[in-house]
């Protein structure tokens, strides 16, 4: 196992802080330990990718970090707040407020127009009909959609219906993106457009997390976690990743040519 | 209280925004939304039309009693419910005319009293004219008064007429012109049975009170009380005013201690009449009507039982149906609270929508009532049955969503958004 390096050039400010976090399911008399003691630090601005093959325990992180699941030990601190000890109220105001979902199946609904879909998180914050209005449409022309946002989901094609989703993810200026396999019901080339998208707002400033198990998303991001077990198996920056440099070399080779 | 405002704020704008997307679901979904709100629809239709008709029955009914007077008592011969004249025919128990001799001075609380003796039906002749169903009665001079028929012709049946036992008639207007007398029709003479009376006037009809039954025409004529011994066996009875509503009960209690003496009934013998007050009949007609709302209440409720159920199940269909929409919403921070209020509101705009519709078809179900029968002409629908309906169909709405509402704000977010 492989010791794990913390990126702590960037990290002026810490936005998750796990210690021994563990997260244990029961099923019948035995106990499956989906986490098994996860430590991790995430700093401001950071773009991480989550992989692991299915049962390494990937997605429980994503639902503990994205406040969906609570961890059965250990301490999870989001900007500083412990969340372990709050109520299912607070922990939905810091869904609404600090994290922003992305779904693989994008999770629109059918009979609300773009520009609904992406208000609606702002339903459940203290926001006026004006405002609502006017920061929705600001984030669907940050996406690319300004010209959309009357569209139903069914009048849109999967790349458009996930950038819809993306704005609502942003719609309320989340601490955390989460993104969960978020080019997994696309093909190649609009998977493309959508993890540019996420260049581009990791650019400015925003801290993303992405779920996969494809190598070639997770090579957009800075820093790459490997789960095994319930367990992190490695935690590397991008450019000490083997992937990255074999993928690197390539491309330096084939470019002479 | 800066709080309360927001908490308040927070509320209305959770409570519009769930109205809002109520009205949403509901309109995506038509069929299946009103095929779920007939059963409400049908139980506020029934409870508004059935109020209706009883409510116009009864302004009917008040009206009808209060052109008799309210302090009217009506007495009249009956067996008694035990005692050896329980058996007795009607005939042995009928009144005399004596019976009745000096009531006046003996009951203080009697404002007015006419003796009524009925004669039975015949057949009016007027030259080669005639008109059957004729009702014979003979009243004294009283009687105008107690019963409120004045006479728009002529002059009433006077004390006089009855001392002399006179062959004088009053008419009404009906059968002056069945009989084609003259318009002024005073003097002339017609000829009822084997009998001969001179018209003195022409009292006024009595308002009717024909539940559906139109039939034939009847007619009325009157004559001196003591006139009718002349044709026959008259049945006898008698009307009385007391000299205000609030003695009407002594009034009652005077006569019948009276009626009693003058009939030599033993103490402790039951009464072998009855003395009633218009008040008590009102009681009757009262207590009737509250069993049918009663009756009509069951009917109604059960039929919102069934509509509530139907709205559970629908709401039902529609959590399990939106499990993955619950979950989204939960996973970009709705609280419990909010999806609980969501589909609760969701149902009682459900019921209210059938309620709205409900009370609609009510009004068309009254009006319809009200051209068919023309007694029924004062039916109308009161707000209290109105608001009535609408808390029904609310209240309903908070039951029966209240369970599928749980359910939905009970979904994990982690399961919900799994859910195929």
């Amino acid at each position: 196992m492989r010791t794990s390096q913390k990126m702590t050039e960037k990290a002026e400010k810490l936005i998750i802080r796990l210690q021994e976090v563990t997260r244990i399911y029961k099923v019948g008399v035995e106990h499956i330990h989906a986490l098994d003691g996860i430590n991790l630090e995430l700093g401001e601005n950071e773009y991480v990718a989550v992989m692991g093959a299915s049962g390494s325990g990937k997605s429980t992180l994503m639902n503990v970090l994205g406040c969906l699941d609570r961890a059965t030990s250990g301490c999870y601190e989001l900007d500083g707040q412990d969340t372990t000890k709050m109520s299912d109220a607070t922990l939905a105001r810091i869904r609404n407020e600090r994290i922003g979902f992305v779904f693989q199946s994008f999770e629109l609904l059918g009979q609300l127009s773009a520009l609904k879909n992406v208000e609606m998180p702002l339903i459940y914050s203290q926001n006026g009909w004006w405002s609502r209005h006017m920061r929705a449409k600001n984030v669907l022309e940050r996406v690319g959609l300004g010209d959309r946002i009357k569209h139903k989901p069914n009048q849109l094609s999967g790349g458009e219906k996930q950038r819809v989703a993306i704005a609502r993810a942003l719609v309320c200026n989340p601490s955390i993106l989460l993104a969960d396999e978020p080019t997994g019901n696309l093909d190649s080339k609009t998977s493309e457009g959508i993890l540019d998208l996420f260049d581009q707002l990791y650019r400015e400033g925003q801290t993303i997390i992405i779920v996969t198990h494809e190598e070639h998303v997770a090579l957009h991001a800075r820093r790459t976690i490997h789960m095994r077990d319930g367990r992190i198996y490695s935690d590397l920056p991008r450019d000490q990743d083997p992937a990255y440099n074999t993928t690197m070399q390539e491309d330096a080779r084939e470019e002479p040519e | 209280m800066r709080a309360i405002i927001r908490m308040l704020a927070a509320f209305l704008r959770l409570f519009y925004q769930s109205v809002y997307l109520a009205l949403g679901q509901i309109w995506t979904n038509k069929t299946r939304s009103i095929l779920t709100t007939i059963g409400i629809v049908i139980g506020v239709a029934s409870v508004t039309a059935v109020i209706a008709a009883l409510t116009g029955l009864k302004a009917k009914v008040l009206n009808q009693v209060e052109s008799f007077g309210t302090n009217t008592i009506f007495i009249f011969p009956t067996q008694p419910d035990k005692g050896p004249m329980r058996h007795a025919s009607w005939w042995t128990i009928r009144f005399l005319p004596e019976h009745f001799d000096d009531i006046l001075e003996h009951c203080p609380s009697v404002e007015r009293f006419s003796r009524i003796a009925g004669v039975g039906r015949y057949t009016a002749h007027y030259r080669e004219k005639s008109a059957e169903n004729v009702e014979v009665m003979g009243i004294e001079p009283a009687y105008h008064e107690i019963q409120n028929r004045p006479v728009s012709l002529g002059r009433k049946i006077s004390v006089i007429d009855n001392m002399q036992v006179r062959p004088v008639c009053l008419i009404d207007p009906k059968l002056r012109d069945e009989l084609r007398l003259d318009r002024d029709c005073i003097g002339q003479t017609i000829r009822i049975g084997h009998h001969t009376f001179r018209i003195v006037g022409v009292i006024e009809r009595q308002p009717e009170l024909q539940l559906g039954e139109s039939g034939q025409e009847r007619y009325e004529v009157f004559i001196p009380f003591r006139t009718t011994f002349k044709m026959g066996k008259p049945w006898i009875m008698a009307f009385a005013a007391s000299k205000g509503t609030e003695v009407t009960e002594e009034a009652q209690a005077e006569i019948s201690f009276f009626l009693r003496r003058t009939r030599n009934i033993k103490p402790g013998e039951p009464d072998t009449f009855r003395v009633e007050s218009v008040k008590r009949f009102m009681d009757t007609f009262n207590s009737i009507a509250l069993m049918v709302t009663l009756v009509a209440g069951g009917v109604v409720g059960i039929s919102l039982l069934v509509g509530g159920v139907g709205i559970m199940n629908i709401m039902l269909v529609s959590v399990s149906e939106r499990t993955r929409e619950i979950g989204l919403r939960k996973a970009v921070g709705a609280k419990k609270s909010a999806i609980l209020t969501q589909f609760l509101i969701e149902a009682v705009v459900l019921c209210f929508i059938g309620g709205l519709v409900g009370v609609g078809i009510g009004q068309c179900l009254t009006m319809i009532i009200s051209g068919i029968n023309p007694v029924l002409d004062m039916v109308y629908i009161p707000a209290w049955a109105i608001l009535l309906s609408f808390s029904f169909a609310g209240s309903v709405g908070i039951f029966f969503g209240m369970f599928p509402a749980i359910k939905a704000a009970r979904l994990d977010p982690i399961e919900a958004l799994r859910h195929e």
